[in-house]
């Protein structure tokens, strides 16, 4: 059985505050903020490993990314992944989540027979927690989001249990599946000096459009339909006062401006 | 004839109906009446006319109505399949629906399936001039807000989170019920519900709440929470917090505000050591007045509040209890 689990590097959050629009341009400055698994994403491996652990098979990670992430799949190498694919090519760059649907849907084809996809809910700098969903619908098998528990049955496939509002609902289901895990899905491993040795040995196989078979000029800028009009940072429309002096100055002065407002 | 321009998808599981469906409908009478557009709710299920009447007195044009026993658990791949079809039949310029665990993948399948754009997540929805559906988008945890757009594919999609929107008033029931195929077979269902754990039903308290108190990391452990929910209770407000509190269990996931948690519009935030991380301040924009808390004068919440108090709360919230008793009393 082969499972893939896709993974994508995201911007480390600890550096975002540094994030700044360029006033003229409009355009986010980036500066040089250093990648991360994407933590569900990493949730999604981990699951992977465990299933592996359980019942055997191949555990591929796939990802959409530039070349410069090389440390970040080898990371998922050092976690224990098989292998590493690495989807990588300029007629890519401007995907939105239809366009990377479609190029990973395309990558993954090219991997049957497969069993199992297991994604993140959703990355930590997009966030549209689409890319799983879009997937499944391009290879038109089922999906399930926000996963938090998976068992096998062995007749059946999959008992799922996926969280809704106010609760979980479990579901059966076969595969070929994609699955995309919330936060509480588990924790993953640590990853040891052996480990990271062990993750060095193993090649990274980089993927171009060429290598796929594209029937759709689904990809790129050309092919992604969701267009930004505008970027902007949120307004700092408040008008900061503060209320200095001694605790008991401060506490006295901010009950009576709340009683002139009207709050107590 | 269906005649609505916007579609806004009337999320129920169990015949229970969301808020975000009433919520986005709200606004999409809102932006279509300008213009002398008309909207409709799409229900898909079974057994639904007691939700359809009840529809009907939220303002909608039309109810358009999917009834169909193999709907009657929600699969994404037969829902999504009797909207597609109808969207292909009708062309509804713009089509909505709640950023719920419903609504995310289901509309995700449904763009994916008509090659389209879809926003996530918005929090805010426009119009343009031309008619474009500009969606209002945080990014990068809140830090970074962009307008999404779809500018040449039909219907322009998004998502909208819980509890941005108002719920329209009920009205005397206006509209037409309009019937639309449910043409799935057996295989179109394509997973099956076996169990559904009912948790904790949430409350909307943060939703409605006129004062909020938030906590943060800053607080420190869960033995000094209680002061945020005295000074919630002489405020008649709520209790609120940041991730760090709920991930740490001094506060519920149902008490987290902000880009994964709550949206809330009280009139008066008061965040006690909260540092200002965008992604929980992006959930109390629409708040009138943000007071601040926190030791560090260089938190960034400071630069996001009407009035800022620096130092240790330990020291502020005693004292501020009773100064607040006593002009209650």
């Amino acid at each position: 059985m082969r499972t893939i689990v896709c993974l994508k590097p995201v911007p480390d959050p600890k550096h975002w505050s540094q994030l700044r629009l360029d006033p003229k341009t409009k355009t986010l400055i980036r500066r040089e903020i250093p990648s991360i698994i994407n933590p569900l994403d990493k949730k999604a491996l981990e699951a992977a490993l465990q299933l592996r652990e359980r019942e055997g098979g191949e555990v591929v990670v796939l990802s959409m990314a530039p070349p410069n992430v090389i440390p970040v799949l080898r990371e998922a190498l050092a976690m224990g992944a098989d292998r590493s694919i690495l989807l990588s090519d300029v007629a890519f760059a401007g995907s939105d989540t239809l366009a990377t649907s479609y190029v990973i849907s395309a990558a993954i084809r090219k991997m049957s027979p497969y069993k199992l996809i297991l994604c993140g809910d959703q990355t930590l700098d997009g966030s549209t927690g689409q890319v799983s969903a879009q997937i499944a619908e391009f290879l038109d098998i089922p999906n399930l989001m926000h996963v938090n528990a998976v068992e096998t049955r062995q007749e059946s496939g999959y008992r799922v249990r996926s969280r809704i509002e106010h609760g979980n609902m479990w579901v059966g289901v076969k595969p070929p599946v994609v699955l995309s895990v919330s936060k509480e899905m588990n924790e993953p491993r640590y990853i040891t000096l052996m480990n990271i040795l062990e993750g060095e040995r193993k090649t990274i196989e980089n993927w171009s459009s060429r290598d796929l078979l594209l029937t759709e000029p689904w990809v790129g800028l050309s092919g992604s339909p969701s267009q930004m009009a505008e970027l902007f940072m949120p307004e700092a429309r408040r008008r900061l006062e503060m209320l200095g002096g001694a605790p008991s100055e401060m506490v006295k002065r901010l009950a009576d401006r709340l009683h002139r407002l009207g709050y107590c | 004839m269906v005649e609505s321009n916007i579609w806004v998808f009337a999320e129920q599981r169990q015949c229970r109906l969301a808020d975000v469906g009433l919520e986005l409908l709200g606004k999409a009478l809102e932006i279509a009446a300008p213009i002398g557009w008309k909207v409709a709710f799409v229900l898909v299920g079974h057994s639904l006319n007691d939700l359809t009447e009840q529809l009907l007195t939220y303002g909608a044009h039309e109810v358009l109505v999917a009834d169909h026993p193999l709907l009657s658990s929600y699969c994404n791949q037969s829902y999504a399949k009797v909207l597609e079809n109808a969207i292909r039949k009708h062309h509804p310029e713009i089509f909505l629906s709640g950023a719920t665990a419903m609504g995310t993948d289901l509309s995700a399948r449904l763009a994916a399936k008509l090659r389209t754009g879809l926003s996530a997540h918005c929090i805010g929805l426009e119009l343009s001039s031309e008619r474009k559906l500009l969606a209002v988008v945080p990014g990068w945890g809140g830090n970074i807000l962009a307008k999404i757009y779809s500018p040449s594919t039909q219907p322009q999609m998004a998502t909208a989170m819980p509890g941005v929107f108002e719920k329209p008033q009920r009205r005397k029931p206006r509209g037409k019920i309009i019937p639309i195929d449910a043409n799935i077979t057996p295989e179109d269902v394509t997973y099956q519900v076996l169990e559904i754990e009912r948790g904790e039903i949430q409350e909307d308290t943060l939703e409605r709440a006129e004062v909020i108190v938030a906590g943060g990391w800053g607080i420190g452990n869960k033995e000094e929470w209680h002061w945020l929910e005295k000074v919630a209770s002489v405020l008649n407000g709520a209790v609120g917090a940041t991730r760090p509190p709920v991930d740490e269990g001094w506060a519920k996931e149902g008490q987290m505000i902000g880009q994964s948690g709550r949206t809330v519009h009280p009139k008066l935030y008061i965040g006690v050591a909260i540092s200002g991380q965008m992604h929980h301040m992006v959930g109390i924009r629409d708040a009138e007045t943000v007071v601040a808390i926190n030791q560090d004068p260089q938190a960034p919440i400071f630069e996001f509040c009407d009035l800022g108090l620096v130092g240790d709360y330990k020291e502020i919230l005693p004292p501020f209890i009773e100064a607040v008793k006593q002009y209650s009393t």
